[in-house]
């Protein structure tokens, strides 16, 4: 089954992309955007149909690869 | 003295650090990051460069990688682990040394010479060296150090920031803090200090035709040291 996990950088940590971004879209006429924080986006394939099983596995691979946690979290969605 | 400098795949200084630790007397093997085991050596070194593409995180992918649990292990035996550049956040990402080193502050990849303080010289890397103010080359995009508000009064505490950013006089202030890093550091070691962690490249300073002496002092006292 496929599991989808996103990791974002925690609040108060420095993100000169999501700045850049922010920036460029304030100058492309979308004035309203206030904050753009730019994040990853992983789709795993995990060889088995549990879910349960394959979400744990992935649990412990953005706890040791994914993300870094002392700059962000990650969701298992 | 040995000393064995370890090669990722997409590491590009590790010619220069081969260069400099023989100029100065270490007899230097070049070990690949998938070999087994590190030969016996009094120093190991990390140098700089994008391993695996910078892919991930920088340094993520080389943390992971074969050769690695030699140097942990080597690193908790005492043994002494210098990383530069990518080395730093390779060292980071293994857990070895706190923190982690984020995309510098002002959107750039930043290429030029600074100069940092040495600030504590109880440990084999800078006691007795004879300059307290280094003229060192960065050359990075995500050199800008930061960490917890605890980790960074345990660092603090513990005397493990080992260099900070600084003007010429040795002065620290936010304009020659280059990249944005908390408390102008450059470079942390761990609590027992045998691993050093630093943005700056000494081994880029080792010719005065060339470049500044600074890296001189920096491997002359080093070897001094571990003799």
């Amino acid at each position: 089954m496929k599991v989808k996990v996103i990791v974002t950088l925690k609040e108060g940590v420095l993100d000169p992309q999501g700045k850049a971004i922010q920036q460029t879209l304030n100058g492309m006429s979308f004035s309203d955007v206030k904050e753009v924080r730019q994040g990853k986006y992983f789709d795993i394939e995990v060889n088995t149909e549990d879910e349960k099983k394959a979400k744990a596995k992935v649990e412990e691979m953005c706890k040791k690869l994914l993300a870094n946690l002392v700059i962000e979290n990650y969701k298992i969605l | 003295m040995k000393s064995s400098v370890i090669i990722f795949p997409g590491s590009n200084c590790d010619r220069d650090m081969d260069v400099a630790l023989k100029k100065f007397g270490f007899k230097n093997e070049m070990v690949w990051h998938n070999d087994p085991k590190i030969p016996k050596c009094d120093l190991i070194v990390l140098p700089g460069g994008f391993s695996y593409g910078d892919y991930l995180r920088c340094g993520s992918i080389a943390a992971k990688s074969k050769i690695i649990k030699s140097v942990i292990e080597f690193a908790n035996s005492g043994g002494l682990v210098l990383g530069i550049c990518n080395g730093f956040q390779i060292l980071t990402e293994t857990g070895l040394l706190p923190g982690v080193l984020l995309q510098n502050k002002y959107q750039k990849f930043i290429c030029k010479n600074v100069h940092v303080k040495i600030n504590d010289k109880e440990n084999k890397y800078f006691k007795n060296i004879k300059k307290e103010i280094l003229e060192l080359h960065i050359a990075h995009n995500e050199g800008n150090y930061f960490c917890s508000k605890d980790e960074l009064k345990s660092l603090n505490d513990n005397n493990q920031i080992a260099v900070t950013y600084c003007n010429k006089n040795g002065n620290e202030n936010e304009n020659d803090n280059p990249n944005g890093a908390l408390g102008n550091i450059a470079g942390i070691f761990n609590k027992n200090k045998n691993i050093l962690g630093m943005m700056p490249h000494p081994e880029r300073m080792i010719d005065e035709y060339l470049s500044s002496n600074d890296g001189s002092f920096f491997f002359e006292n080093l070897i001094e040291n571990l003799k």
